[in-house]
């Protein structure tokens, strides 16, 4: 049995008297693409940001890389290898795209406590950061301003800053959400590639990209967990395709 | 495009050649020693809004230490620039920290607000100084001794001096925003919850900033204080913080030199209106509101566009 990268157990999590999260449990292994799938209000945004620690669950535990994390910030998850990507795209508009980049590596590439040195001409920074814009096919916009990409670009660069970090983990919160045919393509080519070598947890709209991609799905209706399975078992579940599939499919 | 030094260059060069072109009377010397001095100031007050994205409405009570700590050690005696600097230098990077430590741990019109109540209580405390003249300020009868000798009375050696010290903060202030601290700084004014799904704590970057920021104030303040050999609580008053924060605006945020920029012109539009009319602040007041509306990227964004 090999030990799941990121175990969440009975997370649960009410803001007053609406439960956005109740008892969920789901792993997401090494080398797995794990995704969450749900209709809007299901709590899948609650989700992420309790297993990036932006939000404290009200019960159960976050485990991570075989450690507790469910105290720990944001900022100490991302220094154990947990990176998020953001649905609305948080990319730094005023830095050009490879500093995006090069600011991930910094992270996690000695101390930030350095006064003197212009950051820009560090070539170990620098060689890091554009590899991590190859990966994903953004390595000629290097010296763009992130603001002047296209949407589809920034997400792109979304997961690049993510990559950048040499995370054990992907968090992506609906990393194809906006993104035009073409773009979704890319995108998804793009996480294809990544699979191997990340676990990942995806949530995502995009019915066909997640079943294209995930290995195990998740379905959280009404912040509860109705199935977990591969997509196979989830295609053909008649509780979800009551509850969700049914719908749009 | 001009060239990205032109700007600088000319500023430093026409403060160091202001003395020889005959604005070496008296009273014109000590009007740009001043702008130079709040100058300094201002550059570390721009490193936090235009780089860290921290206004801080409190920045006049590091001057305010800064020149009360010349005054303390004045009043015991002590005159020795080796001592009286070092000492506002140090004053008033622990009070930033101290207050910064608090103020930090807010965001946007809280973190405005809690400098400055800081800046307030610096003043009031300031005000109650009986020993040091109270609210009527202290004179100062001769300025801080350099290894023993006057020459800080030289008006023309004390103009040398404070354009050195400005052109080395100013040269620092760059390298910093340039460094990878610098970079980080500048992050977190961006989006501080992208740096934190970094891995980074923002915090204690700002806090440092805040620090050193404040420590250059203070050396502006020791500064300030040989400059016009007296000390008042109103050095730090919350106009005079508002007077700092609108000299990096007016100059432009996105470069120091703009900050530098800005303190000229401010002292000198200052004293030229005054000289105009006594009630020369019902022309400034608009003319500040005009800049702030229609001069986007302040002086330095108007020198840009046309060159």
């Amino acid at each position: 049995m090999v030990e799941p990268l990121l175990e969440l157990r009975g997370l649960t999590k009410a803001f007053g008297a609406l439960k956005v999260t109740q008892d969920v449990s789901l792993s997401v292994l090494p080398g797995e693409i794990h995704a969450v799938i749900g209709p809007n209000g299901a709590g899948k945004t609650t989700l992420v940001h309790q297993v990036s620690g932006t939000l404290a669950p009200d019960a159960g535990s976050i485990r991570f890389n075989g450690r507790d994390v469910t105290g720990l910030p944001l900022a100490r998850r991302a220094r154990l290898g947990l990176a998020r990507s953001f649905q609305i795209t948080a990319v730094l508009p005023g830095f050009s795209v490879l500093e995006n980049a090069a600011l991930a590596v910094q992270a996690r590439s000695g101390s930030s406590f350095r006064f003197w040195r212009a950051a820009a001409t560090e070539a170990a920074l620098n060689e890091a950061a554009l590899g991590a814009l190859a990966q994903v096919g953004l390595q000629d916009r290097a010296e763009t301003l992130a603001g002047d990409l296209s949407h589809g670009e920034r997400r792109q660069l979304e997961l690049a800053i993510a990559l950048a970090m040499q995370p054990r983990l992907l968090l992506l919160d609906e990393p194809l959400a906006g993104a035009g045919p073409e773009e979704t393509e890319r995108l998804v080519g793009i996480l294809a590639g990544l699979k191997a070598r990340y676990g990942i947890l995806l949530v995502e709209h995009d019915m066909a990209a997640v079943f294209a991609l995930a290995d195990r799905i998740s379905v959280l209706v009404y912040g509860q967990v109705i199935a977990t399975g591969t997509p196979g078992e989830i295609r053909t579940n008649r509780q979800v395709r009551d509850a969700y599939l049914g719908e749009d499919h | 495009m001009l060239h990205r030094y032109t700007v600088p260059l000319t500023i430093f060069g026409a403060l160091a050649l202001a003395p020889l072109l005959g604005f070496g009377a008296g009273h014109s010397l000590s009007l740009l020693a001043r702008a130079m001095i709040l100058g300094l100031g201002a550059l570390g007050l721009s490193v936090l809004v235009g780089g860290a994205g921290l206004v801080s409405l409190g920045h006049a009570a590091s001057f305010g230490i800064g020149a009360y700590a010349v005054v303390m050690l004045d009043a015991a005696g002590i005159t020795d620039a080796g001592v009286v600097f070092p000492t506002s230098v140090l004053a008033a990077a622990v009070f930033a920290l101290l207050t910064g430590a608090v103020a930090i741990r807010t965001a946007g019109v809280n973190f405005i607000m809690i400098t400055l109540a800081f800046g307030q209580m610096a003043f009031f405390t300031a005000a109650s100084l009986s020993a040091y003249g109270g609210d009527d300020g202290y004179t100062l009868y001769a300025r801080t001794r350099l290894f023993g000798t006057k020459l800080l009375e030289n008006r023309w050696f004390f103009h040398y001096l404070l354009l050195a010290l400005l052109v080395l903060a100013w040269l620092a202030g760059r390298r910093l925003l340039a460094s990878r601290f610098g970079r980080v700084l500048r992050a977190a004014r961006e989006n501080p919850l992208r740096l934190q799904a970094l891995g980074f704590s923002p915090y204690p970057y700002q806090l440092l900033a805040y620090t050193l920021a404040g420590a250059l104030g203070g050396l502006a303040g020791a500064l300030l204080a040989n400059a016009t050999e007296f000390v008042a609580p109103s050095f730090i008053a919350w106009q005079r913080s508002g007077d700092l924060l609108f000299m990096v605006i007016l100059g432009g945020l996105g470069q120091l030199h703009g900050a530098v920029l800005g303190a000229l012109a401010f002292v000198l539009l200052e004293e030229y209106l005054a000289e105009l009319t006594p009630h020369w602040r019902l022309i400034f007041g608009p003319l500040l509101v005009l800049v702030a509306l229609y001069l986007k990227g302040g002086l330095l964004g108007l020198v840009q566009r046309r060159g």
